[in-house]
């Protein structure tokens, strides 16, 4: 079964003026880089991306016919969306053993729900 | 009663012993919650109707499964599901069924694990909200109707079915495993099956609010499925050290009402009421639990039950010792509470000033602003104090917190006597 593992953190929601310090930014490249191959490895790795700060987002409503546009993400939250993974799992268990090995568990919040298998149209 | 009446309740109360069995092994065999739920209902109605005719099975819980299984197939037919789901049901219920001696329907999985192992910890899932969890299995293991348990937890019975429903979903739709988790699990899990038993527990002995019979139906299903998970896990101390705790609490039901209703103090019960049975067990099971090298909260929590209980006369009891085990209890499971609890040990160990000191210490703990112990405990020791003024504030304010109406008028009457010897003559 696919599940999505949606990394949300602080420093996403709220990013520091300060450009990253290259030596850390290469840790997290590189913890990323060996979990990613980690679940290629296991055959649990459907997709994977990192998403630009949230200060490159825009959200679109259509209400009453009005098409509203505002900059940036659908609400204003403590922790924001910074990228993703979609796995195969076999059970809820293994996709949250999976997920907490997500280098995102470490300093924000994993969300792990599984993906909504529709009918083929 | 009528005949049919008593021949109802001894289905009932049979049911209610053995369905959690049948329930757990048919959500395995049938991979649905609410296949199994409803078949086992069936299988009641059925037992309604036949036991009192043809007299009891020699194996209720067999014959209930069974009944079950036939039930929840005929209703896979009936829905006209795909053939082959059915097909494939057979073929596992009669995998299952090979060496599966009267029953016809092995109560254990191929690997031998008691199917209502799986359940309880399918039940306690992090995965799942905590009120869920124990809503689930008072539900399904415990066999608890969604009203007792609406009644016991003081929630509305519509609230309650809404929280098994989305229980049930949430196992399906996220695929929650059907099992005893894997050795590198299995601590945090059974933290959470054993914290959920205590929880229940405590709702019936503590009695926060209302109704005295559901307060001991609830400790009493706790201690049974505590029992069952002692049973089938043996060698985990802090599962018998919880047993032992829960015996060793209820072993003083009896004496901690009087005849009006009225609260009685550990102090000032009738000894010879307390169940000396249940003390003998869960002393037992605590030496048991000692003896396994591996210390912990609930074993520490048993041990001063057992010291509480040793006591002949209120007079007798070890309050050092007791202390001593709070200061450990602190350790590993610091919370306010405990804390609250090692100063009144310490006052009676040490005189009322010692406990005052303490308490006072604590008073900055907004956690502690709403429990209304913290103000009985300190209203008591200014008592014991003279201090008959602060003593009726700080009762005052126990009242404002407590609900439970045994607590309150034992509060009042408190109240009463030092506002009585404070007024001037």
């Amino acid at each position: 079964m696919r599940y999505l593992v949606l990394i949300y953190d602080e420093d996403t929601a709220n990013p520091s003026p300060e450009p990253p310090d290259p030596a850390v930014w290469a840790q997290v490249m590189g913890d990323y880089n060996a979990y990613s191959k980690m679940l290629r490895d296991r055959g649990a790795y459907v997709a994977g991306e990192a998403l630009q700060p949230v200060t490159t987002a825009t959200t679109v409503r259509i209400r009453d016919g009005h098409t509203m546009t505002t900059d940036g993400p659908f609400a204003e939250t403590k922790e924001a969306l910074g990228g993703f993974y979609m796995i195969e799992a076999k059970d809820l268990d293994e996709a949250l053993e999976l997920g907490a090995a997500c280098p995102g568990a470490r300093f924000g919040s994993i969300e792990v729900r599984p993906i909504l298998d529709l009918p083929p149209a | 009663m009528t005949e049919a009446g008593a021949a109802h309740e001894l289905v009932d109360r049979l049911f209610r012993e053995e369905s959690g069995r049948s329930v757990a092994t048919l959500i395995r065999v049938l991979g649905d919650f609410d296949l199994a739920e409803e078949a086992v209902q069936e299988a009641f109605t059925r037992a309604l109707e036949v036991w009192p005719v043809q007299g009891l099975p020699r194996n209720p819980g067999a014959w209930i499964t069974t009944t079950a299984r036939n039930a929840a197939i005929d209703r896979i037919r009936r829905a006209k599901r795909l053939v082959e789901k059915t097909e494939e049901l057979r073929r596992d219920v009669e995998a299952d069924s090979t060496g599966g001696g009267a029953s016809g329907v092995e109560m254990t999985g191929t690997d031998g694990i008691d199917d209502r192992l799986r359940l309880i910890f399918t039940c306690c899932h992090p995965a799942l909200a905590p009120e869920a969890q124990v809503a689930l299995t008072l539900r399904t293991l415990g066999g608890l109707t969604t009203p007792e348990i609406a009644r016991a937890f003081l929630v509305p019975e519509v609230t309650l079915a809404q929280r098994l429903v989305r229980a049930k979903r949430k196992i399906r739709d996220a695929r929650i495993p059907y099992r005893v988790p894997p050795a590198e699990l299995l601590p945090e899990r059974l933290d959470a099956v054993l914290r959920v038993l205590y929880l229940v527990f405590n709702e019936g002995y503590s009695a926060t609010a209302g109704d005295a019979l559901i307060r001991r139906e609830l400790s009493a299903e706790a201690i049974r499925l505590a029992r069952i998970v002692v049973e089938l896990m043996p060698d985990e101390p802090e599962g018998l050290g919880l047993l032992a705790l829960m015996l060793l609490h209820d072993a003083r039901r009896e004496a901690r009402t009087g005849a009006a209703g009225e609260l009685v103090l550990l102090e000032d019960q009738d000894r010879t009421r307390w169940d000396r049975v249940a003390i003998d067990e869960g002393q037992g099971l605590l030496d048991r639990a000692l003896r396994l090298g591996r210390p912990g909260a609930y074993q520490v929590q048993a041990a001063i039950a057992a010291l509480h209980d040793a006591a002949a006369q209120a007079g007798d009891t070890d309050w050092r010792e007791i202390a001593a085990l709070y200061g450990r209890l602190v350790q590993l499971a610091p919370s306010p509470v405990v804390e609250l609890n090692r100063a009144v040990a310490i006052a009676m160990a040490d005189g009322p000033e010692a406990g005052l000191t303490r308490l006072d210490a604590l008073a900055g703990d907004e956690r502690l602003a709403t429990y209304p112990y913290f103000q009985s405990a300190r209203a008591d020791l200014l008592r014991r104090l003279g201090r008959r003024a602060a003593a009726a504030d700080a009762y005052r304010a126990a009242l404002a917190l407590t609900s439970n109406d045994v607590e309150r008028a034992f509060l009042a009457r408190r109240l009463a006597e030092v506002e009585r010897s404070a007024r001037p003559n």
